[in-house]
C-alpha cells in the first residue's frame, strides 16, 4: 500500500473538512503498476499557507480552489511552476472561464473539478491523478533501470573488446623488441594467435551488431514462408568445414511439415548459434544431432551434442549477455559470450522458448521453440497505403 | 647464473599473456612451466618446484593471485614471487611492493602492472634469483 500526500487548499472550511472526511478512509487499487494507494490529507485555508506547507514537504496532490482571500490559486500554481515542484493540481473552481482554464493549464494545472462537487466526484478525480502519478513514477523507475542495464553493457562490453586488443598488442610488443629470438615455429603461433583474436573480434562485433538490430526493432522484420529443414541444412553446410577439421560427425532429422512464417535472417541466426555452439564445445569425435519437429503450431529445433557439457549453475546464467563459461574445457575456445543471448531474444519475438539440458561431460541439448504465427496483414502494402492504420486507434 | 636452467612458473588465466611470457622467457634461457588458473598451479605446485613464480592477481577469484602468492611461500619459502596485474588500471586500486611494509602484507616480492614490459619483468626475475 503506497501512501500519497494530499494537500486542500481552499478557504472554505466546509470544503477543507468535506475532502478529508471523504479520502480519510479511501483506497483505490491501480492495476496497471500493480499496487493500491491511500490518501494522507493535509490542509491550508490560504495560497500562502498552502506554499509554506508545500515547501516544507510538498504533496503529491495538490487541490487548489481558484479564488483564495490572499493570493489567488493561479499565483500559487505560478509559483510551483517557477520552482520546478513536483505537484500534480487539481483546480477546484466553481466558474471556470475559459481563460482561467488555459491560463491555469498552461502553469500545469492537471485536471479541473466544479465545485459543487460530490465524494464521488471528488474520488474519481483523485483516483485519476494517483494513477496518472504512479504510472509515471513507474515509467522513471523503468527508465532509471533501463540506464542502469545499459551502463552495465556498454562497460563489459568495453573490457570484451580490449582483450583481443591487449593480446594483439601483446605480441606485437614481443615482435618488436626482439625477445623471442628467431624461431620461425614461434612467429608463426604469434600470427596465427594474432589473427584468431581479430576474427574472434569481429565475431563479437557481428553478434553486437545483430543484438542491436534486434532490440531496437529498427530491423524491419521480412516475414514469408521459409522451410526451416532447408536452412538447418544450409547452417550444417557452413559449419561442416570446422566439424570435420575435429572429426564431428552433423546429421539432421526432420519431422513433420516445417515450414513456418519467419525472418529467414532472424533464423538463420538462429540455427548458425546453435550448431556453432555444438561444433565448438563438442569434442573431437563427437556428433551432433540437429532435430526438427513440429507439435501444432509450434515449430521446435533441438541441437544435441557429445560435447564438454556443463553443470545446473552455469545452465542458469547461460541466455545472458557476455556469459560463457570459464573453465578448462572451454580455455582456447573463442567466443562472444552474446551467441545464445541473441538465440533467446529472437525466440521471444516468435512467443517462443529456449532452454538447455546438460550434464558436464557428456553434453548438451539446446532447444529453441518457435511459434508459427501467420503476419496480420501483408505489411508492405498495408504500410505505404496508410502509415497509420485506424485499427490502431482506441 | 649456474648451467642448470632455471625454472619459472607462470600463472595466468590470459592465455595470450600465458604464451608470451613462455616464449619471451624460453629465449631468455629459463625453462618454464605454465598454469592457467590458481587450482592449476596448486596441482602443478605438488609435482614440481619453481626457482621463481610470476603470477596474475584476478583469476578465479579477486584476490586468487595473492592467495596462491602465500601458498608458494609457505611451502616454497626461498622462492621469489612477482605478482603482474591489470587490478590498477581495472578498479582503480593500486598495490605495491617496494616497501618493507607493503611486502608484509602483500607478501610478494614484486609487483608488475599490466601491461608488463619484457624487459622490466626481466630485470626483476635477474634481480630476485639467485
Amino acid at each position: 500500500m503506497e501512501t500519497l500526500k494530499l494537500l486542500v487548499c481552499d478557504d472554505e472550511m466546509g470544503m477543507r473538512m468535506g475532502v478529508a472526511r471523504a479520502l480519510r478512509d479511501f483506497s483505490v487499487d491501480i492495476p496497471d503498476v500493480d499496487e493500491s494507494v491511500r490518501f494522507q490529507v493535509e490542509l491550508a485555508e490560504t495560497g500562502e499557507e498552502a506554499l509554506q506547507k508545500i515547501a516544507a514537504d510538498p504533496p503529491q496532490i495538490l487541490l487548489l480552489d481558484l479564488k483564495l482571500p490572499g493570493i489567488s490559486g493561479l499565483d500559487v500554481l505560478e509559483e510551483l511552476h517557477e520552482k520546478d515542484i513536483e505537484t500534480l493540481t487539481v483546480m477546484i473552481t466553481a466558474y471556470a472561464s475559459i481563460e482561467t482554464a488555459v491560463r491555469a493549464t498552461k502553469q500545469g494545472a492537471y485536471d479541473f473539478l466544479a465545485k459543487p462537487f460530490t465524494p464521488t466526484e471528488l474520488k474519481s478525480t483523485v483516483t485519476k491523478a494517483a494513477k496518472h502519478l504512479m504510472v509515471a513514477r513507474q515509467a522513471r523507475r523503468l527508465a532509471q533501470e533501463k540506464r542502469q542495464v545499459r551502463f552495465q553493457f556498454i562497460s563489459v562490453l568495453a573490457h570484451e573488446l580490449k582483450a583481443p586488443i591487449n593480446a594483439v598488442e601483446g605480441y606485437l610488443n614481443v615482435v618488436r623488441d626482439g625477445t623471442i629470438g628467431d624461431n620461425p615455429e614461434i612467429m608463426n603461433q604469434i600470427v596465427f594467435r594474432c589473427l584468431d583474436r581479430i576474427q574472434g573480434m569481429r565475431k563479437m562485433i557481428g553478434d553486437l551488431l545483430d543484438l542491436t538490430r534486434i532490440e531496437s526493432g529498427q530491423k524491419r522484420r521480412e516475414m514469408e514462408r521459409v522451410d526451416a529443414g532447408d536452412m538447418a541444412e544450409r547452417a550444417i553446410e557452413t559449419l561442416l568445414p570446422d566439424a570435420q577439421a575435429r572429426s564431428i560427425a552433423i546429421e539432421l532429422h526432420k519431422n513433420g511439415d516445417l515450414a513456418l512464417w519467419a525472418d529467414k535472417g532472424e533464423l538463420e541466426i538462429i540455427l548458425n548459434n546453435l550448431v556453432s555452439n555444438a561444433v565448438k564445445y563438442n569434442k573431437d569425435n563427437g556428433r551432433v544431432d540437429v532435430l526438427l519437429s513440429r507439435d501444432g503450431e509450434f515449430l521446435t529445433i533441438a541441437v544435441k551434442d557429445t560435447g564438454i557439457g556443463m553443470t545446473r549453475d552455469e545452465a542458469a546464467k547461460l541466455f545472458n549477455d557476455f556469459v560463457r563459461i570459464k573453465n578448462s574445457s572451454t580455455s582456447g575456445i573463442l567466443g562472444s559470450g552474446l551467441g545464445l543471448s541473441i538465440v533467446k531474444k529472437l525466440a521471444m519475438l516468435y512467443e517462443g522458448k529456449v532452454k538447455v539440458e546438460s550434464e558436464p561431460g557428456e553434453g548438451s541439448t539446446f532447444t529453441v521453440t518457435l511459434k508459427d504465427t501467420a503476419p496480420q496483414q501483408a505489411p508492405t502494402e498495408a504500410l505505404a497505403a496508410d502509415p497509420h492504420p485506424a485499427s490502431d486507434a482506441p | 647464473m649456474s648451467d642448470e636452467k632455471k625454472t619459472i612458473l607462470v600463472v595466468d588465466d590470459d592465455e595470450d599473456f600465458l604464451f608470451q611470457q613462455k616464449v619471451q622467457l624460453e629465449a631468455a634461457g629459463y625453462k618454464v612451466i605454465t598454469a592457467p588458473g590458481s587450482k592449476a598451479a596448486r596441482a602443478l605446485l605438488r609435482t614440481s618446484r619453481p626457482d621463481m613464480a610470476v603470477i596474475d592477481l584476478m583469476m578465479e577469484e579477486m584476490d586468487a593471485g595473492f592467495t596462491l602468492c602465500r601458498e608458494i611461500k609457505k611451502t616454497y619459502p626461498d622462492c621469489p614471487v612477482v605478482i603482474c596485474t591489470g587490478v590498477a588500471n581495472e578498479t582503480g586500486m593500486a598495490f605495491d611492493a617496494a616497501t618493507d611494509e607493503e611486502r608484509a602484507w602483500v607478501k610478494a616480492d614484486a609487483l608488475l602492472d599490466k601491461p608488463v614490459r619484457f624487459e622490466q619483468l626481466r630485470r626483476e626475475i635477474e634481480r630476485l634469483i639467485h
